[in-house]
């Protein structure tokens, strides 16, 4: 009777230990990876406060007093405090809009004393729980045009004020909310549609606009004299095409006229149009060079000139999978990307179980998060998508993106830990 | 998604080499270590020519980017323009690999350079030694150092563009020995090109290995005599030591400083110098061609000695200036025998020795009698080349018989009418070190080794095949005797200028030629017993062959054996002299 009562006090208690374990060790495996991508002859101390790694410790130690103290937080908070955080984050989002200090080009960062934190990557989390928070209330029924506006809403406005931050890459993050908003009963006509989107966009910028609209009006015409039943057919057919064909020729127009230079050679780039390996390239080139250079075993620790010598940019933030490629080969990589698959398939498989909406849906919101900056940012790395700068989660140095994971993540390990609880 | 990254991870660092090369050639830079070049001294150990430090910039096109133009271009003190140019011809040699870009620049230059390097990838300052001459001297028989040029690349692989090589003299004959061997460096270099250490500890390093020193034949005091005796003066001084063929001086005048064929300065100096119409850059030891005068009668009388035509008992009249068919210019008692007519230097006395030998050894066939002769004349190092570390020789000329039957026709010629070799004139060329050279097989009696101005490298001594003339020792002796009396005589053309302890044995030469004044020729050897130094003079239309060649042959001499001079005033005429 004792220890059962000790055991339902036990703020620790039916937390799930291989989500725990999965973190740590990447938080550990991304710091040693700063280390060694910025090492050097001169700060050979690992606590060297001067350099990336030195201060990703204190990151570090930081995130585990934070995720300390979400774990001795009352579990009900989250869901009462839901829309008071996202509030709380909006403001701050819009803040820096306008006093906001501006590194390389993107004005999304706020100087409180000394350190300078990225509200965009809180407003991930926070996000999510109001998200959580809104659909899990028995209430709303997803189903009913007003929900799912008010949804599209709650993901729509951070990721707007995000883009006015010249944030794309954060903002683009938002989208990955579709996949919780499908699970939570959206159509999969509209993923469907969204995938058609993207991959018209694609075609677009590498084929002639005519060409393609051609293409699709033949695709169309065959598709209707294929079918039997043809009543109503021809006018959604034609409301197809003329959607198609706006959509073609609005990314036309956006990629010549509305996108910055550099993202439109960073696209041009991607898609082998361009191929400028000092300029914009330059950044992939040296990436690939790195990873591809790393073999089978990869250099070894502490071994990598792509990266230790500064021929990749970023490469202890953005392209910290780099100096992973580099240093540990195709077999790091595996063991790095067979961490994250472990990682979200684990969230997924817990918020499955979740008795509470809200806890099911926070734990989606979660995995795809997690999800998009994995696959944006490694896709990046290697060539497959467009430079984009996000970081990879838990791994790249940045004491923000570290916090705001380690909050994401310990919300959800203690919401699972209370799943028998009412929340 | 995962499986995508992995498949595409598995492609990029497993199938594929193309990232791994890239890597490579993105850190590694290999670095050329020049070893210093040998050194090269006199024959007392006194270094004639060393080297000093020199910075290069060297650029590696395709590693250039993103650079500030405008900033280097102001280190390096050079224009837009020219920075294009040097960039696009280091592209055209190789986008990889590193070639000049710009050389010699000044220490104050590279102090600053060395700081702001790492703002332009692709650059690097390479150390090297550039040649210093201590002493302004033996310009053309030292030689000089250039950068190679597209043939020699493609001859030797051991070349790189912008490696230097010696071009000419003994830079050129010794230039494996002084070279040594490159040696490589592979370094690691970050992005910014700063190096960042050894590439697996410096495991798949060269060492480069030092030049060998070289120890010359030549003595400083006497060439620096010889050099400042030949101011103002076209011609030439060789002295060789009899005995083992080094050379111990030779000038060839008018000369330059051979600093003025260093480094940068090198193309701009190199037109000037063969723009100058005294034509300095000419080697004149070694490749003017002269008629050899009255010296050459020496050479007769040996041969008709050695194939009995004549005994030095031997009388031929002379007339004097009404002699025929060759005048005499000196007075003097008829009929001489031999020794007193190479003390008179007697035309007539010596046309019928050359007749003589010519007709007696032919029995009548006058190719078979001019073959006997020339043979004789070329085994005393006439006629070709010497085989030995002096390039660029010239052969000279002792004419063929064909040659005289191409001209004359079979039957059109006999001794008469090639009587101009009597006494050294007509077709005959020799070149003062040929001069020289027959000094010294006379000094010698009958041998000689080829002339050569290295001794040793780096400690181990030259080696060079003995060479046996055609003719008897005895006969040496005979107009040795001769040759003495040419300086100790009452008579002798060279009595003026004989030293007071030393017998020299000499010949003078006056050598007419079409182009102006007579050309002064003068060989000599001594002591008369056992010889030190033997030596050639020629000084071009100066006049008589004993009033300049002789007292320039006798300062040498004085020189070289006493070690000092003491007819200082008779030394100040001559420097001062001014003949051109």
């Amino acid at each position: 009777m004792n220890t059962t009562r000790y055991k339902y006090h036990n703020p620790f208690a039916g937390i799930d230990r291989t989500l725990l374990w999965l973190y740590f060790t990447l938080v550990i495996f991304g710091w040693l990876n700063i280390y060694a991508a910025v090492y050097d002859e001169i700060h050979k101390n690992i606590f060297d406060l001067q350099t990336n790694y030195g201060r990703q410790m204190i990151w570090i130690a930081t995130s585990f007093v934070i995720a300390m103290a979400i774990l001795l937080t009352d579990v009900k908070l989250f869901n009462s405090f839901a829309f008071f955080i996202y509030g709380l984050v909006i403001v701050s989002l819009i803040l820096v809009l306008f006093v906001g200090k501006e590194i390389s080009g993107s004005k999304s960062w706020l100087q409180i004393g000394p350190i300078s934190i990225q509200p965009g990557e809180f407003a991930k989390f926070a996000t999510n729980l109001a998200l959580a928070s809104y659909l899990g209330n028995i209430k709303r029924n997803f189903s009913k045009a007003g929900v799912k506006i008010a949804a599209f809403s709650i993901i729509l406005i951070p990721a707007l004020i995000i883009l006015a931050q010249n944030e794309t890459g954060s903002a683009l993050v938002f989208l990955s909310f579709i996949l919780v908003l499908y699970r939570e009963g959206l159509s999969a006509k509209v993923l469907i549609a969204g995938a058609i989107i993207i991959a018209l966009f694609v075609l677009a910028l590498v084929l002639d606009k005519y060409i393609l609209i051609g293409l699709c009006a033949l695709i169309l015409l065959v598709y209707y004299l294929t079918r039997r039943n043809r009543k109503k057919l021809h006018w959604i057919l034609i409301g197809i095409f003329i959607a198609t064909s706006s959509i073609t020729f609005s990314v036309d127009y956006v990629f010549h006229n509305v996108l910055q230079p550099h993202q439109r050679s960073r696209i041009n780039v991607l898609l082998g149009k361009e191929t400028d390996i000092k300029g914009a390239g330059y950044n992939v080139y040296q990436s690939m060079i790195a990873i591809g250079s790393g073999g089978f075993w990869g250099k070894g620790y502490l071994k990598g000139t792509q990266t230790k010598y500064n021929y990749v940019p970023k490469q202890s933030t953005d392209f910290i999978f780099c100096t992973i490629g580099e240093e540990w080969g195709f077999v790091g990589s595996l063991i790095l990307i067979g961490l994250y698959v472990g990682l979200m398939l684990r969230i997924l498989q817990l918020a499955e179980r979740q008795r509470s909406a809200f806890s099911r849906i926070y734990g989606y919101g979660v995995a795809s998060i997690i999800f998009a900056h994995f696959a944006i940012n490694i896709g990046m790395t290697i060539g497959l998508l467009p430079v984009i700068g996000i970081p990879l989660p838990f791994v790249s140095y940045g004491g923000s993106s570290l916090l705001a994971f380690t909050i994401l993540l310990f919300i959800f390990i203690k919401l699972d830990a209370h799943r028998h609880d009412i929340i | 998604m995962a499986a995508i990254f992995i498949l595409k991870l598995f492609y990029m660092q497993v199938i594929s080499d193309k990232y791994k090369i890239l890597s490579e050639s993105n850190v590694r830079r290999i670095v050329t270590i020049y070893p210093a070049r040998g050194l090269i001294y006199d024959r007392n150990g006194r270094k004639i020519v060393s080297n000093e430090e020199a910075y290069d910039v060297m650029v590696v096109p395709r590693q250039v980017r993103n650079i500030d133009t405008a900033e280097l271009c102001q280190l390096l003190e050079i224009d837009m323009q020219s920075f294009t140019n040097r960039l696009n011809k280091a592209r055209q040699y190789s986008p990889y690999r590193a070639s000049p870009f710009v050389e010699q620049i000044s220490k104050t230059t590279y102090g600053y350079l060395q700081e702001k390097l790492y703002r332009f990838p692709g650059f690097f300052v390479q150390p090297r030694t550039l040649r210093t001459y201590p002493y302004p001297i033996a310009a053309h028989t030292l030689g000089y150092v250039g950068e190679v040029n597209q043939k020699e690349i493609e001859s030797d692989p051991y070349y790189r563009m912008g490696d230097y090589i010696g071009k000419s003299g003994i830079e050129k004959s010794y230039e494996k020995e002084l070279r040594g061997v490159k040696g490589e460096k592979i370094v690691l270099v970050d992005v910014f090109n700063r190096e960042k250490g050894s590439f697996e500890n410096g495991l798949y390093d060269k060492p480069q290995m030092a030049g060998q020193d070289l120890i010359t034949s030549l003595d400083l005091d006497l060439q620096l005599l010889g050099e400042k005796l030949m101011m103002n003066k076209r011609g030439s001084i060789v002295a060789i030591e009899p005995s083992t063929g080094e050379i111990l001086a030779i000038v060839s005048s008018p000369s330059y400083d051979p600093n003025l064929l260093v480094g940068r300065v090198r193309g701009e100096n190199f037109k000037r110098l063969s723009q100058d119409p005294l034509n300095p850059l000419f080697n004149r030891s070694i490749q003017a061609t002269y008629s050899p005068g009255s010296t050459f009668k020496l050479v007769n009388a040996l041969v008709g000695l050695q194939t009995g035509a004549i005994t030095p008992e031997s009388r031929f009249y002379c007339n004097g200036k009404a002699s025929l068919p060759i005048a005499c210019s000196h007075s003097h008692y008829s009929p001489l025998e031999l020794i007193g007519a190479i003390e008179q230097s007697c035309n007539p006395y010596f046309w019928g020795v050359f007749k003589t030998t010519i007709e007696k050894t032919g029995g009548g066939d006058i190719h078979k009698g001019y073959n006997i002769w020339r043979q004789n004349v070329m085994s005393l190092g006439f006629g070709n080349y010497f085989d030995t570390d002096i390039p660029n020789q010239v052969k000279g000329n002792i004419p063929s018989s064909q040659y005289y039957d191409r001209y004359f026709g079979e039957k059109g010629w006999k001794a008469l009418t090639i009587r101009s070799l009597a006494i050294g004139q007509g077709e005959i060329l020799i070149t003062p070190l040929q001069l020289a050279n027959q000094a010294v097989v006379i000094a010698n009696k009958g041998y000689y080794y080829p002339p050569h101005v290295v001794k040793s490298v780096q400690g181990k001594p030259t080696r060079w095949n003995k060479k046996q003339s055609s003719i008897d020792s005895q006969h040496f002796e005979t107009i040795t005797k001769g040759m003495y009396r040419v300086f100790q005589g009452v008579s002798g053309t060279g009595r003026w200028y004989k030293l007071e302890n030393i017998d020299i044995c000499g010949k003078t030469g006056t050598v007419q030629n079409p182009h102006g004044k007579d050309h002064s020729l003068c060989i000599a050897f001594a002591p008369a017993e056992n010889p030190k130094i033997a030596i050639s003079v020629v000084i071009e239309n100066a006049g008589f062959g004993a009033t300049w060649a002789v007292p320039i042959a006798s300062l040498m001499i004085e020189k070289y054996l006493t070690g000092k001079i003491s007819r200082t005033e008779l030394e100040e005429r001559m420097s001062q002299a001014n003949l051109l």
